[in-house]
């Protein structure tokens, strides 16, 4: 499998967009099959929030691409084409969530994750009132060093990713998806999961803070990726 | 430090600040902080870092889950528009 950076390939990007486009309504099967590729799993972690099993957020990203497929001739693009792709996966995943009777009321669940204590960094890291400077770093944050691109290309770091996403509660895995993954502007990410802008930042906020955790053993250099 | 933000709080509102939701004096003591402190500069750069690897993780590792089907179901529109 070719290893792509998805950001720095133009094609999926901007006006360059429209030859993506293009492709696909042309018919190019490489293109669709390359789409698939870069955002199927991504696609299915977020369907995962909604439905029991993996067998069933599987049949919600097929289901997704099918809903591409039948939209293409009348995408817009009002918003980007990824940003298109998971509102669906998204729609679907509701409706395949009240189905299967697992309609999670994901208003409520947004609730509880936003109410929770859950600090982005762990509260020993600062220091205690006793100190010359109180809430202040105790250690500063080890540095993660230059050259990100280069450890972007490591499958080690891309699995590290994916384990972080996957052991988010679900609105958070949600929203970050959304945000970032998907590239959706806040606004978008509330509509689509009736959330409101204050929630959605918090839980983003929770989401990176968890996944920057994750990462950080790596970027540091403490375990080789 | 003279500034009147604590490392405890910075860390929870960088988000906030990244999406320009914070009140134009809270962002001014956030930045005033940053000028002082190596630890909070490191945080927020790793908290920008680690979102901009989020928008990069459509790197193909492994065949997407249905791929064939997916393949299949690509064909079979592309026959029945033309």
């Amino acid at each position: 499998m070719p290893v792509r950076l998805g950001a720095g390939d133009e094609r999926y990007s901007g006006s360059d967009e429209s030859a993506t486009l293009a492709l696909l309504r042309a018919g190019d099967e490489a293109t669709f099959m390359d789409l698939v590729d870069r955002y199927a799993p991504a696609m299915k972690k977020l369907a995962r929030a909604y439905v029991r099993d993996d067998a069933m957020a599987d049949d919600v990203v097929q289901e997704a691409w099918l809903g591409v497929l039948r939209g293409l001739e009348a995408f817009e693009g009002r918003s980007s084409l990824r940003s298109w792709i998971f509102t669906i996966v998204v729609n679907r995943a509701k409706t395949r969530g009240v189905r299967e009777a697992r309609s999670l009321p994901f208003s409520a669940l947004a609730g509880d994750e936003a109410g929770r204590d859950d600090p982005a960094v762990p509260p020993d890291r600062f220091a205690g009132p006793g100190a010359r400077w109180p809430r202040h770093w105790v250690d500063d944050p080890a540095p993660w060093g230059d050259r990100p691109e280069e450890r972007l290309l490591s499958r080690e770091l891309r699995a590290r990713i994916d384990a972080a996403i996957d052991a988010l509660p679900p609105v958070q895995r949600s929203v970050v998806i959304l945000r970032d993954v998907a590239g959706q502007p806040t606004p978008d990410v509330c509509n689509a999961l009736g959330l409101t802008e204050t929630n959605a930042r918090v839980l983003l906020h929770r989401a990176r803070a968890k996944i920057r955790r994750a990462l950080d053993p790596y970027m540091t250099g403490e375990v080789s990726a | 430090m003279t500034d009147d933000m604590d490392c405890i709080d910075l860390v929870e509102i960088t988000t906030d600040y990244f999406e320009g939701a914070l009140a134009p004096a809270e962002a001014a003591r956030l930045e005033a902080h940053l000028t002082e402190c190596d630890g909070c500069t490191e945080f927020v750069r790793q908290m920008r870092e680690t979102q901009e690897t989020l928008g990069r993780v459509d790197v193909a590792v492994v065949p997407a889950p249905g791929r064939e089907r997916l393949l299949e179901a690509f064909r079979a529109w592309k026959a029945d528009k033309s």
